[in-house]
């Protein structure tokens, strides 16, 4: 008998494969989350019966560049209370904690554009697990950014997500498990597999919208935006953040909708499922991701914030038991 | 005894439902639809912006503006007399009126008298139309431009060149009816 292998991984390609792959990921969301960004402004205002930004260069498209070179031209501040090291580390962990998780969203199987590599950064079997791991590392880095800027909006806007944290986390989990019981496996690409015949979202549809829900609370977006609470808590965690440290948290919100996105396509919509060839599937799932995106941006225009008892209870008197019974029937159905 | 029968004039009041059991999941399910629906018809609609600089918004007739003064048409002579009633009826003393004598060499007004320095102070104007009202002759009426801003103060006070002068009108007047 061998020893257990530290990390068992579905199928192992060559190293350079792997580097080639990780660049093309990192790259794609750098790409994508100034667009995202510029969307989103532009649908907030159209939901709001306005234009949006259109004055930087054609139809606003440079907008995203001027924000961000303003952001990076901006001075660093830090204040005298406040604590520099845990100031530094905190966007490092939330960018950090937002770009791995991606490595694990599917976009294609093994094989679907020729050769024996699948469009995805790594199939771990532990995909979900991985997915929860660095979801709830990401809070650390609210949490430390929060604490370490040694002003009590921070601080509030910390203990905020540190309690959003816990009503939501066990939800999220127990959302997702309905999904791993019936396919058998936590490898985001072996579910989308099982999903061939029928989408998850059909027999799991509890489970689809508690997740949707708690994505809501996991990406710290409106309606639970209480970390953040720009107009009772001045900013929240990131009060004291400026220049491409407030940019960095700022990216992290949005590569974590990205992320939400991803999973929520592989796990409930069928991931890169769709008519047309094989070579086709990344298109669904992106276009399964944009939806979602979309989805992100209308609910923001629409609901006003929770406030924060009403999150607390809203987390653990109605999302916990609802997902619960959701995994107790499935289990249910699946044994039997 | 007869019942008192209000007609028409009852206006159903529509309450939210009750919290908990059956109420609470259209609370949190059917309100959520409801207000979704809501932003997105505001898509549907299309945005109701002007874009400043490029359109503006049309402005009523009676819409008070920069001041005109007023010439002739036949003679081309100035409707001024320089009686200075609109001075006297400023508000905001912004206006400034020094008369002079007509004489046969220089008629310059169609009366005895003419306005030889008209000065209005636009950083002091507050656009209230008085001075028109109280002309005795039409000869300083409000026009319908907004667009006054300057880089100096000293470039605000206009004279009586600026207001005589043919000002290109660079604001759209509302059609009738709109």
């Amino acid at each position: 008998m061998n020893a257990l292998p530290l990390a068992d991984v579905n199928y192992v390609e060559g190293t350079i494969v792997q580097i080639a792959k990780s660049i093309v990921i990192f790259l794609f969301v750098l790409q994508v989350v100034p667009l995202i960004l510029l969307l989103e402004r532009k649908l907030l205002g159209r939901f709001q019966a306005r234009i949006g930004p259109n004055r930087v260069g054609p139809f606003g498209l440079l907008q995203p560049l001027a924000d961000v070179l303003k952001l990076l031209s901006k001075e660093q501040s830090t204040p005298s209370t406040a604590v520099p090291w845990m100031m530094a580390i905190a966007p490092v962990i939330s960018i950090f904690a937002a770009v791995v998780t991606l490595a694990i969203i599917p976009f294609g199987n093994n094989g679907d554009w020729g050769g024996q590599w699948g469009l995805y950064g790594i199939d771990v079997p532990i995909g979900v697990l991985f997915y929860f791991a660095f979801g709830a590392l990401a809070f650390y880095a609210l949490l430390l950014g929060g604490w370490g800027s040694g002003s009590k909006y921070s601080f509030l806007g910390a203990m905020r997500s540190a309690a959003q944290l816990i009503s939501y986390e066990i939800a999220l989990g127990l959302s997702l498990l309905g999904v791993v019981i019936q396919a058998q496996s936590l490898s985001l690409t072996e579910i989308t597999q099982a999903q061939g015949s029928l989408w998850y979202v059909v027999p799991q549809f509890v489970g689809f919208c508690a997740f949707m829900v708690a994505g809501f609370a996991e990406t710290n977006r409106p309606p639970f935006d209480l970390a953040e609470g720009d107009s009772e808590i001045v900013g929240g965690f990131n009060t004291e953040f400026g220049g491409m440290r407030f940019g960095s948290f700022f990216m992290a919100e949005y590569i974590n909708m990205i992320v939400i996105a991803g999973i929520a396509t592989a796990m409930f919509l069928g991931g890169w499922h769709g008519p047309g060839p094989d070579y086709l599937n990344p298109l669904w799932v992106v276009l399964k991701m944009f939806f979602f995106i979309v989805l992100f941006i209308w609910v923001r225009a629409t609901l006003p914030r929770f406030r924060y008892d009403q999150l607390m209870s809203f987390g653990w008197k109605v999302l916990l038991p609802l997902t619960t019974i959701n995994v107790l029937v499935t289990a249910i159905i699946v044994a039997t | 005894m007869t019942v008192y029968d209000p007609g028409p004039d009852v206006i159903s009041v529509q309450r939210g439902p009750q919290p908990g059991g059956v109420g609470a999941v259209y609370r949190a399910f059917g309100e959520t639809l409801r207000g979704l629906k809501t932003s997105f018809m505001r898509v549907v609609e299309g945005p109701v912006t002007i874009e400043y600089p490029e359109e503006k918004t049309p402005v009523y007739p009676r819409f008070r503006g920069r001041h005109k003064l007023h010439r002739f048409e036949d003679s081309g002579l100035e409707k001024c007399v320089g009686c200075s009633l609109c001075a006297a009826a400023c508000p905001a003393d912004c206006i400034r009126v020094v008369a002079a004598e007509n004489t046969h060499d220089h008629q310059v007004s169609a009366g005895e008298r003419y306005a030889a320095v008209y000065e209005i102070n636009m950083t002091r104007c507050i656009f209230c139309g008085y001075c028109e009202v109280a002309c005795p002759f039409d000869a300083i009426t409000m026009g319908n431009d907004y667009e006054l801003a300057d880089y100096t103060r000293s470039d605000l006070i206009f004279t009586k060149e600026m207001l005589l002068a043919d000002h290109p009108e660079r604001t759209p007047l509302r059609r009738e009816g709109e």
